[in-house]
């Protein structure tokens, strides 16, 4: 053999080889976690809390290579302070849901947020990831660089896996500059004329890069260069929203903590819960009872409502999507919609070719994907 | 022929090859009309390799299937037999991953060229697999749309194939890969069910399956409808052509564009043994004194294109290019794209051979990983021309060789391996766009340790238990990598003292 066993020399690293060494023997379950800021996110975690956090710090930054390496620990806003002194972001404006949110834990949820229909989503960004399987072995896939096909995928998967294939130690993530200008603008509309109007707008050349519609008012951002996003603002009309207005909203949106959120946020001890409905973008207003906000052009949907999972759930599917309950008292529904087969029986063995003795986040992503 | 009585001639003989061949048949003729099933040897020659001309297989058999239910029928048939199958598009691939499997069946999708649908509002087309790519862009125009990814084979290449490997092209730093522009795919799983991964919505429950079957090279599922993202036309599109007297220059020029914050369109660099060989190929005016030459394009609106250009060419001059143009109009950007479009054609002009290699490497390492070429050169005794997706450091070196000479084709081959595996410790990928393939199974020796190979041969059994879609490429087998004998090159979070730290 060419190769002998890689040695690891990083204690943090020691530390979680060790750990899931021991649960895998001792037959016990791992719930991995960094700052513990979307514990309400999937199913209810369950086993003993494995804590990433030990593991952090930026291993490589090269501006000009567009490609940051990450241990999966570091707070997301160490992360993003460091871009920021370089002009670059995360272009997908992943949802800071509380202070300690991880980088780990926004790679492993899959959350993006206004900018990913004109952006793409986390995993688009994902270039490359250092996974620590159920087995105790230390995996690399992907890489650095931008193109790259040398074998499957396996980088992107983790993106929204829910920490049920293995430990994200470390991960690569591309960069972009923040963009030069931006413009934000309001519409009066209602929502099915909002839905159309975007998607009209989406096959223009316009500098589109995030949309929200609530309560009978569009809002739109503009972000590229100078020159086309001035443009597009002589070209699209409407009323133009003051820049601090504007920053405002579209951090309170990405954050979820704008008024929209805290009211379904309210609402959850009213028996309502929150949904999440990926849909295709032109599927027309659904009637669901319920307070709706809709996002990414019409692609993500957010439904504050009482009424029973399969009826949110039936009605997405009927529309060409999937529905998630993202916020709820009771989740005994399933937090993600069921799969049909073949797919539910790739997903079984995908998680046994990871971690066969299914030590990690059992449950969290569905319950029946260990034996 | 057409009838169950028209048994292979080799069927009276005795090989096993020719019984399990006679089996095979007798198996899938049921399923198929006659004229879908070739078997004869002088029927099948034209099946026996793909873009990549040095490997060739001849199949037991190809089937050429008309319709789902008869893909279907075909997969299921072969999983009852255990019998290998390898999917084949429009067989332009550059690393042979529609190799014929000796004992298998290669099923050819060519008659999967239906556009099914194109929608304006939606920005999306339903298309089947072998649709090629660039009919997508020609159906979408009249909308005012197209399909992103541009690989230069696009007159050719189909979708299929393009899922298969990830395909990028030279857009691909700002509009993304063959991944960010598929929304869906339908096909069969090895057993024969229908499956779909992704969803018209921008994303689907569950693990993202479809970001592991897109560049899966045919080994978990096979691909038969594609829903792909349409994007607004830009409205204009500008090139720079610029000259540098030294390659490093050129190099700091890209890294310096990136860091002004410019997306750019597209970012190619040309050395200058290949500025030589297309343009004695196209007559485009390129500059023969320059050791590289950039070409940089911008697209958006006017207004936009004229704000960008200008930044471009600030951080150009600043960079210390002796000589740029700007592209005056549509045919002058076709012109100057000409000789980067065409670097194939020109290099097969030039040398009764060419191989080319397909690593990419950080951008900050372009230079370093040209003078390594340069010294390859002298080593191995031939020459070679670099043409380099310079946005996202995509390098393609083509190696010029004659096969005729038994000695040169295989000094081309350690060339080749030598380039790939330079590339790993710089931090890249033994292959950027063109796949694994069969051609660079050993380099993944060298990327990957045998723990990580192995994870890979789990995933491809969690959609394929019997492993009978496409086996034997992507990814090499411990004893291939044991008689390789590199090293495998530490990667990730294991120590890295070569690069620089934040």
């Amino acid at each position: 053999m060419s190769d002998s066993p890689a040695t690891v020399d990083d204690p943090a690293l020691c530390a979680l080889i060790e750990r899931v060494q021991r649960a895998r023997a001792a037959r016990s379950n791992l719930c991995i976690h960094g700052g513990n800021t979307k514990a309400f996110y999937g199913n209810e975690p369950r086993g003993e809390p494995l804590d990433t956090r030990a593991l952090a710090g930026i291993s490589s930054y090269e501006p000009t290579e567009l490609v940051v390496t990450v241990r999966a620990g570091t707070p997301l806003a160490d992360l993003e302070a460091v871009l920021a002194e370089k002009g670059q972001c995360l272009a997908f404006e992943p949802p800071r849901l509380g202070p300690g949110g991880t980088v780990g834990g926004m790679v492993a949820a899959g959350l993006s947020g206004p900018s990913r229909a004109a952006v793409g989503a986390v995993r688009d960004h994902v270039l490359g990831v250092t996974l620590l399987n159920g087995k105790a072995e230390l995996l690399s896939f992907g890489g650095q660089v931008m193109k790259n096909v040398a074998g499957y995928d396996v980088s992107r998967v983790l993106a929204g896996s829910m920490g049920v294939l293995g430990v994200i130690c470390e991960v690569s993530l591309k960069v972009l500059p923040r963009p030069a200008a931006t413009a934000t603008l309001r519409f009066e509309l209602d929502q099915a004329r909002a839905l159309r109007q975007l998607n009209e707008w989406g096959g223009r050349p316009l500098p589109l890069h995030a949309s929200a519609w609530w309560q009978g008012m569009l809002v739109l951002r503009l972000a590229g260069a100078g020159a086309a996003v001035r443009a597009a603002v002589q070209a699209l009309g409407g009323e133009a929203v003051p820049e601090d207005q504007a920053g405002d909203f579209w951090n309170g949106l990405r954050d979820q903590s704008d008024e929209y959120f805290v009211s379904a946020r309210a609402a959850l001890d009213s028996g309502a819960a929150l949904w999440r409905l990926s849909l295709p973008p032109t599927a027309p207003p659904l009637a669901l009872a319920g307070d709706c906000l809709v996002e990414w052009g019409g692609g993500q949907r957010w439904v504050s409502t009482r009424l029973p999972a399969a009826t949110v759930r039936d009605a997405a599917a009927a529309a060409g999507g999937h529905a998630t309950l993202y916020l709820g008292h009771d989740r005994s529904a399933g937090a993600f919609a069921p799969l049909k087969s073949p797919l539910d029986r790739i997903h079984r063995e995908l998680k046994r070719a990871f971690d066969p003795d299914g030590v990690f986040n059992p449950g969290r992503l569905y319950p029946g994907l260990c034996p | 022929m057409g009838s169950n009585a028209a048994l292979p001639a080799s069927a009276a003989a005795t090989t096993p090859r020719a019984q399990r061949q006679a089996e095979v048949l007798a198996a899938l003729q049921p399923l198929l009309p006659a004229h879908a099933l070739l078997w004869r040897s002088e029927d099948t020659v034209p099946y026996e390799c793909d873009g990549l001309t040095a490997y060739r297989e001849q199949p037991l058999l190809v089937a050429l299937p008309e319709t789902e239910a008869e893909v279907a029928a075909v997969l299921r048939a072969c999983h009852a037999l255990r019998v290998p199958v390898v999917a084949r598009g429009a067989g332009t691939g550059l690393s042979g991953g529609a190799l014929p499997h000796t004992l298998g069946v290669t099923l050819s999708l060519a008659k999967f060229n239906k556009i099914l649908s194109l929608d304006k509002l939606s920005r999306t087309a339903v298309v089947q697999c072998g649709v090629r790519n660039l009919a997508i862009s020609e159906a979408a125009a009249p909308l005012g749309l197209y399909y992103a990814p541009d690989p230069s084979s696009q007159i050719a290449c189909s979708i299929g194939g393009n899922v298969a490997e990830n395909s990028g092209g030279v857009h691909c730093l700002k509009y993304g890969l063959t991944l960010h522009n598929v929304l869906r795919v339908r096909g069969f799983s090895a057993e024969g069910e229908a499956v779909e991964f992704g969803s018209e919505a921008l994303d689907a429950a569950g693990l993202d399956l479809l970001a592991l079957v897109v560049g899966s090279e045919g080994m978990l599922a096979v691909i038969t409808e594609v829903t792909v993202k349409l994007v607004p036309k830009p409205q204009l599109a500008r090139c720079i052509m610029a000259s540098f007297d030294d390659i490093r220059k050129a190099g700091d020029a890209v890294a310096q564009i990136i860091a002004a914050g410019i997306i750019p369109a597209g970012l190619e660099m040309m050395d200058k043994p290949m500025t030589a060989a297309v343009e004695g190929f196209v007559h485009a005016g390129y500059d023969l004194d320059a050791e590289a030459i950039l070409l940089c394009e911008s697209d958006g609106t006017p207004e936009e294109v004229e704000e960008e250009i200008g930044r471009m060419l600030d951080v150009l001059s600043g960079s210390g290019a002796t000589r740029m143009e700007v592209s005056k109009d549509e045919a002058q950007r076709l012109k100057f794209w000409s000789g980067r479009k065409n670097a194939f054609p020109a290099s097969g002009r030039i040398s009764p051979d060419y191989m080319c290699m397909d690593s990419t490497i950080p951008r900050r390492r372009l230079a370093d990983m040209l003078l390594a070429i340069q010294q390859m050169e002298q080593k191995y005794g031939l020459r070679c021309a670099n043409v380099f997706h310079a946005g996202d450091g995509n390098l393609h070196p083509l190696i010029l060789f004659d096969a005729n000479d038994p000695d040169q084709l295989h000094r081309c081959e350690l060339f080749g391996a030598d380039i790939l595996e330079t590339s790993v410790p710089l931090g890249g990928t033994v292959t950027g766009e063109h796949g694994v393939g069969i051609e660079k199974l050993s380099s993944m020796c060298v990327q990957f340790s045998p723990e990580e190979r192995e994870q890979m041969f789990a995933v491809k059994r969690a959609f394929d238990s019997a492993e009978l879609l496409n086996p034997g490429k992507v990814i090499p087998l411990l004893s291939r990598c044991a008689e390789y004998g590199k090293m495998h090159v530490k990667k990730g979070l294991l120590p890295f003292p070569e690069l620089p730290r934040f």
